[in-house]
């Protein structure tokens, strides 16, 4: 018995993409640490979600700027140069309406307020999962309609 | 018994020690089920990367505790990015220890950072030296025509 026995998040996530012909979702990681770069990237793709890496909030900012799109960004917080909190206000600012989804290992409420007011769709503790995944995937859905 | 059932079980059991002795959480089984065909070396890739990324943190904090004037923001960044990979890769006790090396940063508590360096250092080893051990029994395993068990949820 090998590992790839399919979670059944991911048989409900492949129902719900076949149903709706959807073109494939697509998204990029933000975040400074490579090892978590690494894991997001790899949990993803294993979701059939198409995605790029940036590795500050800066380096996200600027692959917008040059008319790059997601429909999902996750964002961490604690980043250098541009942190995740000054990334999506800028982002916002800029007319990005992708779901964002702050990801962090932050679990003070007060932090987590101000990650939220600058503009995020969904806010999850560290570490990410297939299952935290899905849960922001369905907001995608609700966005678009 | 056979040499690749004797391999499994050893394989297996090592496995449940590293889980109930709590050296391993349930993050470090969600990295198993992300290895696949297609990323047949994702947990040993995930895991070295883990290992160089976290001994160059430990040597930043060590120079960073060293200073005349330490720089406690500094050394807390240091710690907190070494307690989000841990977490990220289920090195659940090294976590622990980031979580509470952090307190001190915060605290500007020198003797308790340096107390903790030593305990973190303690526990990134243990848990550097058990991952070592399991790729190996995976390997004999491999080696002998065995296939790794897939790993249960807890």
């Amino acid at each position: 018995m090998g590992g790839s026995m399919k979670a059944p998040e991911k048989e409900i996530l492949g129902t719900k993409m076949n149903h709706r012909h959807r073109p494939k979702i697509t998204a990029l990681v933000v975040d400074d640490n490579m090892v978590v770069r690494a894991i997001h990237h790899r949990l993803l793709q294993d979701l059939g979600i198409e995605n790029q890496v940036a590795v500050n909030g800066k380096e996200a900012v600027d692959v917008h700027s040059s008319g790059q799109y997601f429909d999902l960004i996750l964002m961490d917080m604690d980043m250098p140069v541009m942190n995740g909190i000054e990334a999506t206000r800028k982002l916002r600012a800029m007319g990005i309406r992708s779901t964002i989804a702050g990801i962090s290992s932050r679990s003070l409420e007060r932090e987590k307020q101000e990650f939220m007011e600058a503009g995020l769709d969904d806010y999850h503790e560290k570490p990410l999962t297939a299952d935290k995944i899905v849960s922001i995937l369905h907001k995608i859905s609700n966005h678009s309609g | 018994m056979d040499a690749v059932t004797r391999l499994h079980r050893q394989l297996v059991d090592y496995s449940n020690s590293l889980f109930q002795e709590g050296i391993l959480d349930n993050q470090f089984g969600h990295l198993q089920q992300l290895q696949d065909e297609s990323n047949p070396d994702f947990v040993a890739e995930v895991v070295n990367l883990y290992f160089k990324d976290s001994e160059r943190l430990l040597n930043e904090i060590t120079v960073a505790l060293d200073q005349q004037n330490v720089d406690f923001t500094k050394v807390g960044g240091h710690v907190h990015q070494l307690k989000g990979s841990s977490s990220s890769i289920g090195a659940q006790r090294v976590n622990n220890v980031c979580t509470a090396f952090r307190s001190f940063c915060e605290e500007k508590n020198i003797e308790g950072c340096q107390q903790y360096l030593q305990h973190l250092k303690q526990e990134y080893y243990l848990v550097k030296n058990k991952l070592q051990t399991l790729f190996q029994l995976q390997q004999q395993l491999l080696s002998a025509g065995g296939s790794i068990p897939a790993y249960e949820m807890r």
